[in-house]
């Protein structure tokens, strides 16, 4: 495995919820990542950011990762979650936040 | 071939869908990406197909990707997908 896929692989390992997108939650520089940003903020969930536009191996290595094409991407607990249209209709059907709570994290006002 | 028809032959070809909509959203993004050719590079898709029954989100969502691999290679930088099998809720 190279070393940026090991990198991949070690960080959503490592991390419960990790997304890979363009810019940081602080500054998304892409409106598909700002919409992931938003709706991971709303349900207070804690996250690692991780800026793919920092890196060019990073940027390709996530690609093929996941053999997905686009950024942004959410990983929960180590597997793919999807990009985000996948993630704001989760989100809208009240999936997301089922999912999140079933694998252990943590989501503001949860009962 | 503009990559927008490309695109619409590419996806009636795979999953002969019921209702399509293959939207060219490039110019919604001028702003964070250098003008290309054409300017095709944030695409939508709107599509219906029976293809589409019984499998998840990220099936759906690879399933385009992959029959959309073409036009990927050929510089396609942004997709957006509303996928749905008959039945299911639309908002277009």
């Amino acid at each position: 495995m190279s070393a940026v896929q090991e990198f991949i692989a070690n960080e959503v390992k490592s991390n419960d919820v990790v997304l890979f997108m363009k810019g940081t939650p602080q500054f998304p520089q892409c409106g598909f990542s700002g919409q992931v940003v938003q709706i991971l903020d709303y349900l207070g969930v804690d996250y690692k950011g991780i800026n793919v536009l920092a890196d060019g191996d990073i940027r390709q290595g996530i690609k093929d990762y996941s053999n997905w094409p686009t950024i942004p991407q959410l990983y929960v607990k180590g597997e793919f979650l999807g990009g985000c249209d996948i993630v704001r209709e989760m989100f809208q059907a009240g999936e997301l936040q089922d999912h999140l709570q079933a694998q252990g994290v943590a989501v503001k006002g949860a009962a | 071939m503009s990559v927008q028809s490309e695109i619409e032959q590419l996806l009636e070809t795979h999953f002969q869908p019921e209702r399509l909509a293959v939207i060219n959203e490039s110019d919604r993004h001028a702003g964070h990406r250098p003008p290309e050719e054409g300017n095709e590079t944030h695409m939508r898709v709107r599509i219906v197909s029976p293809a589409f029954a019984g499998m998840t989100r990220v099936a759906r969502h690879r399933a385009i990707n992959d029959a959309l691999k073409p036009a990927f290679d050929e510089g396609l930088h942004a997709l957006a997908i509303e996928a749905a099998a008959p039945g299911e809720p639309t908002r277009w």
